[in-house]
């Protein structure tokens, strides 16, 4: 998990020369999506795929950064989920306020991160094993709580109709807007995820992760740093939960239960914790296992009901042989192919 | 115990205090006053109780999970799914044989049988890696999970106590006196008296073992400092194997009293996982009379709850908790290393 950037070369080159052509390809891939594929691909694979990274992109900050696995990020995405659900508009229209967007949106996202911020004060002073355990029993007391809870949380059922406001005339639940709204919010994360990983605030982050006797010897404030970490990501994580609240069109305790929790981490590990695009891989690959390993089950004779059993064993075998994911995967065979010529004969070894 | 008076004399007294309180409580006969404040003491009594078994099942499971996380630091997360397993096998022999005693043996052997493939074949592999260990067990979890469900199915099932344990026993403790003056006792199911009973002598036998053998010196060393444990040539992959499996036994004999008296479904396996980590959490983690200190409160706070505030049983819980780490982050009676 090196934090060194390459050495720039001696001649500054131009900024589109500095990201490599893949990088293009991607953008100019996901931009025309909308041209080629169809609804469901844009709705409900894409957009689940950009959310879940979203909500597993603050788990990765958390552990690859600040070498914290949290397992409370998607409880943090559901709690702005409900904090929408109850500042806004829902089918629930004794509980809900209906405030304006431009009121609730901030609100849910503060209080999200305030609830993030504060399970994040009780987890830092714990470490490595015991964060996972923590964090996991306020997840799931978390769950029970709204399960139980009926004149905030609305108990069992939970809140429905929960859809985005219709901004500027659009309609933000239709595929196509939808697709570029999760699109764009993905993105957006993504960036100020990698931009603070650079800043002083993320490169001390990193130091508290590799030493956290040093950085106190130097002065920094290990535990600030930490809890200021669990606050940045629980911010990504409720954007992550709102746009879910609003895919589903409904918010319920189910949605930060105990699985849901494990998913996370499981997208996570799979798409590997050391970089930023790895959530966002992973998430690909578990919608994709989530939708079609029904069908694919079928041919295999087996029931579709087993495609759990398909994603956890495909998570042991990752972290069986691969412990920083599908990222580590290619990385390892890109760096064998590499080395694949002997330097000295120029022959195949 | 001494030392404790010792260093912390105010809380002996609150402990001892709130202790007093509780006996006096359970002991006296209430008057009409009190039930106008507190309800009837029949149902006071019966979440007390209902709490002390609640415990007692909770430390069944807590405390392999706790020597375990002691001995070879390894978070077993796949605890919960070992307690469901040793449940369904047992519910199997059980019908198959129609002896409920029967089942404890064969489910430990079988659960511990399975304690030992995970220790040797999966752990093993990946010693010292506390966070790939606990990923993997995340990873096994889910995948056992699955197997029962495909395997038993959604539905819920409960093993039946054998006759001899079946229908309610009579406790010496006042539950009310009639107007006649007809004093009237508690009347308890036997078969949660029985599964109390087991858990007494479990904890007590399982702390002779590791104070008094010397295999219990070997686990206890090994707790301590595994590495020096290792260098003076003791085996210690044996000590280990031999934790694991009696600790995932445990758990597995746990399914069986879980399933007799509440029910087994798809689920119980994270309910139960949520347990031992919140009794380990409190009561401190590797120590076994935390486990217990830890499964007691967590009982009897859950049961007193349900009973005195349904809606909010389960944030006691989580409040306790919270209280715990924020107070004595290395839990009641665990100590900093």
């Amino acid at each position: 998990m090196s934090i060194a950037e390459p050495r720039k070369a001696a001649v500054q080159p131009m900024w589109f020369e500095k990201i490599p052509a893949g990088w293009w390809a991607l953008v100019l891939i996901l931009l025309t999506m909308p041209a080629w594929a169809n609804d469901f691909v844009l709705f409900q694979v894409m957009g689940w795929t950009f959310i879940l990274g979203m909500i597993a992109l603050s788990l990765m900050f958390l552990a690859g950064y600040g070498g914290m696995v949290s397992l409370i990020q998607m409880s943090v995405a559901a709690m702005a989920g409900y904090m929408v659900a109850i500042f806004g508009n829902s089918g629930m229209g004794e509980i809900s306020m209906g405030l304006p967007w431009w009121l609730y949106l901030p609100i849910a996202v503060a209080i999200a991160a305030l609830f993030g911020t504060l399970v994040g004060a009780l987890a830092v002073r714990t470490e490595g094993i015991y964060t996972i355990m923590i964090t996991l029993a306020i997840a799931a007391a978390f769950f029970y709580f709204t399960r139980q809870n009926y004149t905030i949380f609305n108990g069992y059922s939970g809140f429905n109709l929960v859809v985005p406001p219709p901004l500027f005339g659009v309609d933000w639940r239709a595929p196509m807007p939808f697709y570029y709204l999760t699109l764009g919010c993905a993105a957006i994360c993504y960036l100020v995820v990698v931009y603070v990983s650079r800043s002083p605030f993320g490169l001390s982050l990193q130091g508290v992760r590799d030493n956290p006797r040093r950085m106190a010897a130097l002065g920094f404030n290990v535990t600030a740093h930490r809890v200021a970490a669990y606050t940045f990501a629980s911010v990504i994580a409720a954007i992550g939960g709102i746009l879910l609240a609003w895919q589903n069109a409904q918010i319920a305790p189910g949605t930060a239960g105990i699985p849901a929790v494990i998913d996370i981490l499981v997208i996570a590990v799979v798409g590997g914790i050391t970089r930023p695009i790895g959530p966002f891989i992973g998430a690909l690959i578990y919608v994709l296992l989530r939708t079609f390993s029904p069908d694919v089950l079928l041919a295999f004779g087996l029931s579709g009901e087993r495609f759990k059993l398909l994603i956890g064993l495909g998570f042991l075998a990752i972290v069986f042989f691969s412990p920083d994911g599908v990222l580590g995967l290619w990385e390892r065979w890109r760096n064998r192919r590499a080395r694949g010529q002997d330097p000295l004969t120029g022959e195949d070894p | 115990m001494q030392g404790f008076l010792q260093r912390h004399p105010i809380w002996s007294i609150i402990i001892a205090l709130v202790a007093a309180v509780f006996l006096w409580l359970i002991f006296a006969t209430w008057s009409e006053e009190m039930v106008e404040v507190m309800g009837r003491k029949r149902v006071f009594l019966n979440a007390i109780f209902g709490g002390i078994t609640l415990g007692a099942l909770y430390f069944l499971v807590a405390s392999g999970f706790t020597l375990i996380f002691g001995l070879m630091r390894n978070v077993n997360l796949a605890h919960g799914s070992l307690y469901l397993l040793g449940g369904y096998l047992g519910f199997e022999v059980s019908e198959l044989t129609g002896s409920w005693l029967l089942a404890f043996p064969v489910v430990f052997i079988i659960v511990a049988i399975v304690g030992i493939i995970l220790q040797n074949q999966v752990f093993r592999r990946m010693e010292g890696e506390e966070l790939r260990q606990t990923m993997v067990t995340i990873g096994l979890s889910v995948v056992i999970a699955d197997l029962l469900l495909w395997t038993w199915g959604g539905q819920s099932y409960t093993i039946y106590s054998p006759d001899w344990l079946s229908g309610p026993m009579t406790l010496p403790i006042v539950s009310s006196i009639r107007d006649s003056g007809e004093v009237v006792y508690l009347r308890y199911p036997a078969v949660r008296m029985a599964i109390l009973f087991a858990a007494i002598v479990i904890g007590i036998a399982m702390w002779l073992v590791l104070n008094k053998t010397k295999l219990g010196m070997l686990v206890r060393a090994g707790v301590d400092d595994r590495e020096m444990l290792a260098a003076s040539g003791v085996r210690i992959q044996y000590v280990f194997l031999a934790v694991f499996a009696f600790g995932a036994g445990l758990a597995g004999m746990a399914g069986i009293v879980g399933g007799t008296f509440q029910s087994l479904s798809p689920g119980e396996d994270t309910r139960f996982l949520l347990a031992s980590l919140v009794v380990v959490i409190v009561g401190g983690m590797g120590s076994i009379p935390g486990a217990a200190i830890g499964a007691l409160i967590i009982g009897l706070s859950e049961q007193l709850g349900l009973v005195y505030a349904p809606t909010y049983s389960v944030v006691f819980t989580f409040l306790i908790m919270a209280a715990v780490l924020a107070f004595r982050p290395q839990g009641l009676l665990g100590e900093t290393r």
